[in-house]
Formats: structure tokens, sequence, C-alpha cells
């Protein structure tokens, strides 16, 4: 489970996210929403202690992890990001073969059992819904994958270190209709065994793949609620205008 | 506006105008069977094909506007209101045609005014054209106050519909010669009884526009 209190988060002077708290449950699916720069996409980095990586940030309030606050110095930020996967807006694979691709975090665990890597490399390229496109040329380029191709390499390779967590930040914007289809019936498959966030700028996503939905503004979580509530009748105003196009 | 507000609002219109149609059926439909009008009720009769092309074109346009817009929260509970409304308007307009095919078919054959008092047939048509005019007010205003008011008229159209099975039986029992006269006149209280279920379910379709709430069957 997730469970954030009070976050509030500064880029410099900059108030980026305001008083949020909120709680995430074990293998269910939650949607960010928002028009850009309302701070979903910095609320998601949150999880994975990415924030960290920009110079100037500054955060208070708790972020928990299955009852941890994961920002104590005693955690160990690689240990954290094995926990909680992360795939972003564009697919990134490595300039590697698409077997590499996915043993990788496997690699730099210094795990060398052969077996367990193959055996781990083809329950995550399953668990993607890549392998039986790809069983048969695990050794060529990953670039040679079309675009859905390669952004379901990324998430088996997240998946391939046993995360508990995925973290996806806009996974489908840049792909076509037919491999976004794919990446929604994936995430929902996934959540048997993952819990997963999902910023995403499609609300007919949203309210397709997740179960719970928070729509971000100006740095404040304006509404947090079931997708169905929220899409059916929103309890705020806010929320309403913003999406059904009213927006501004 | 935007063009998807300007859409919807025309949606709406659409229905506003049907609902007008309807209502003048209605009010017609009386009028030709308290007064034996036939010229009125061919009048009727010959409307309701613009009734059903109303309903015909809002549901095309419903659909057009659920695929091209894909309408969420409000505009949702909006569009599938005016489609479950435009259908509940056509099947009054049904009854409306209807009742005008009896007053064609029977002539001049009709109830004694007594009877029709008793029967109480008036008062019927008359709280079943308030029913569907408030509730049009209703949408229009998306104002749902007066909701329980106007559902709770169809508890007295109601209870006039089943007295009227005993008034019908003793008038017969003295006039068994107007046993075809009777009868029609059960169809018709039977016609105008499901007229209010019908602005039952139109209410209850605006409450869930307006409020999100689910009325029918004791809702949720």
């Amino acid at each position: 489970m997730i469970e954030t209190k009070d976050i509030n988060f500064y880029y410099g002077s900059f108030h980026a996210l305001k008083n949020i708290s909120m709680k995430m449950e074990a293998n269910t699916v939650t949607a960010f929403i928002g028009p850009s720069g309302c701070g979903k996409s910095t609320f998601l980095r949150l999880f994975n202690r990415m924030n960290e990586l920009i110079a100037g940030t500054h955060l208070t309030g708790e972020c928990l992890i299955d009852g941890e606050n994961i920002y104590r110095k005693s955690v160990q930020v690689d240990e954290l990001r094995k926990k909680v996967g992360m795939v972003f807006q564009k697919p990134n694979p490595f300039p590697k073969s698409i077997f590499e691709n996915v043993a990788y975090g496997l690699r730099v665990n210094d795990i060398r059992n052969r077996s367990f890597i193959a055996r781990r490399v083809e329950e995550s390229l399953k668990a993607a819904a890549l392998w039986d496109e790809v069983r048969d040329k695990l050794k060529k380029s990953a670039f040679e994958l079309s675009g859905g191709q390669q952004q379901r390499l990324c998430i088996a390779r997240a998946l391939a270190v046993s995360p508990s967590i995925l973290l996806m930040d806009e996974p489908a914007s840049a792909l076509d209709p037919v491999s976004t289809s794919k990446i929604e019936e994936l995430i929902y498959s996934l959540k048997k065994e993952y819990t997963i966030v999902i910023v995403t700028h499609n609300m007919q996503q949203a309210a397709r793949v997740s179960d719970r939905t928070g729509f971000f503004m100006l740095g404040e979580l304006v509404e947090f609620n079931d997708t169905k509530k929220m899409f059916l009748n929103p309890e705020k105003e806010q929320t309403q205008n913003y999406i059904t196009g009213r927006f501004g | 506006m935007k063009h998807a507000e300007k859409e919807l609002q025309a949606l709406k219109e659409e229905v506003s105008q049907m609902w007008k149609l309807v209502l003048s059926q209605l009010e017609k439909a009386k009028q030709a069977f308290l007064n034996g009008e036939i010229e009125l009720a061919r009048e009727i009769a010959s409307r309701e094909k613009r009734v059903d092309a109303f309903e015909l074109k809002i549901d095309s346009d419903c659909e057009n506007y659920i695929a091209l817009y894909s309408p969420v929260a409000v505009d949702l509970r909006l569009v599938l209101s005016l489609i479950r409304i435009s259908i509940t308007l056509e099947r009054i307009g049904d009854f409306a045609e209807s009742i005008a095919r009896h007053i064609i078919n029977e002539g001049g054959d009709r109830l004694e005014p007594q009877i029709m008092e008793e029967l109480q047939i008036e008062k019927m048509f008359d709280t079943l054209i308030n029913m569907l005019s408030d509730s049009f007010v209703a949408l229009e205003s998306e104002n749902t106050r007066l909701s329980g008011k106007i559902m709770a008229r169809d508890d007295e159209i109601d209870t006039i519909y089943r007295n009227s099975f005993d008034i019908l039986v003793a008038y017969l029992q003295k006039n068994p010669a107007r046993i075809r006269c009777g009868l029609n006149a059960i169809l018709l209280l039977r016609k105008l009884e499901r007229i209010g279920d019908h602005c039952n379910n139109i209410v209850e379709e605006i409450v869930f526009y307006v409020d999100a709430k689910v009325l029918k069957h004791g809702g949720h």
C-alpha cells in the first residue's frame, strides 16, 4: 500500500505540491489526471525518489510504502527502486538485445545464475504480453521492435526485478491505438500482482484502466475518488469542469 | 460556449420540441375525448408521425454525440436521460394517438357526462398534463425540488384508476346495453394510468441527470 501524508514539494521557491494526503491500496490501479504542470508527474516521481535527481528540490511530509517512510535516511534508494518500477512516456530501451534489456536489472543486482535469468526474462516478457512476439528473436536489438513493443519491453524490464509497485508516466501517449490497447490490457492484467500508479492525459484511458482516479490542479489534489464515481458524478465542480472539457 | 456544449444544448432543444408536441397531443386528446371532436382526433392521429420522427432523430443525434464527444459525468448523464426521455415521450405520444383512434372508431358513441365525471376522466387528463408540463420545467430549469410532488400525482392517477372499476361495474349493471362503451372506457382509463407511469419515468430521468440519483426500481 502507498500512503502520503501532507506532502509539500518545492522546485526552488515554486510550490509544486500542496498538502497532499492519499492512500493507494495494493493490487489496484490509480490514475492521476490534470492539466499540464498540475503536479501529477512530480507526485508520481515521489514514490521512487526520482525527484531527488533534480537540484534545488525540497520535500516535507511523509511518503509511506507498506508502512515505511521511503524518505528515511536508512532507506537505500537502489533497494527502493527494485520495489518500485517505472515506465516512461517514451519507450527507452537500452542499445542491447531484447534479452539483455530485460536481464539488465537482474545483472546489475549481481544475479549471475544463467538459468534463473533466462527463466525470469521469459516470465517478465510473458507478463508484459510480449513473449509470443519476440521469443524467436531474443538476441536481436531492442531497437528493431515497434514503438508499442518497445514500451512493453520496458515494462518487462521493470517487472524482471520483481517490484511490487509499477509507476507509469503517460505510458501510451506516444503509441498508436492498437499498441495503446495492448498496454491498457496489460495494465488490467498486471494489477493482480502489482500496485499500479499511472499518469495520463487521456481521460478515457484513466476511465478504462483505473480503479481510483486523482484529479490534480495547480499542485493540489482536487478530488480522489472511485473512477466510476469520478466519471459519472464527480464530487467537485472543478473536476466536472475539467473532465467535461469546460476547464478554463 | 464550446462546440461540444452547443451540440449538447441542441440535443436538449430537440427533446424540448418533442416534449411540447407530445404535451399538445395529450391536451388535444383530452379535448377530443371530452367533447367527442372527431376532426381533432384525426389531427392527433396524423401528427403522431412527427412524434416518431423526433424519436428517431434524437436517438441518432445522441448516438452521434456519444461517438464523437465521449461525454462523461453530467454530460453523459444528460445524453443518457435524453435518449430515455425521448423513448418515453414517444410512448406517451402512442397513447395519445391510440385514444384518438378510439374516438374516431367509435364515432359519437360516448359515455354520459355524469359517468365521465364520476370516473374523474377530466381530472386524470389534467393531472397528466400537469405532470408532463411540470417535468418539462424541471428539465429546463435543471431543478428537481418538485420531483417528489410531481411523482406523487401518479399515485392520485392510480387511485382514480383503481376506483373506476367499481364505478364502471355498477354503471354496466344498470346499463347492460352500454357494455361496448364501458369496455372502451376501461381501455381509456388503462391508457391514462400508463401515461402516469411514463411521466414518473421521465421525472426519474431528470433526477438521474441533475442529482445523479437512481430512483427507478427503488434506486441505489
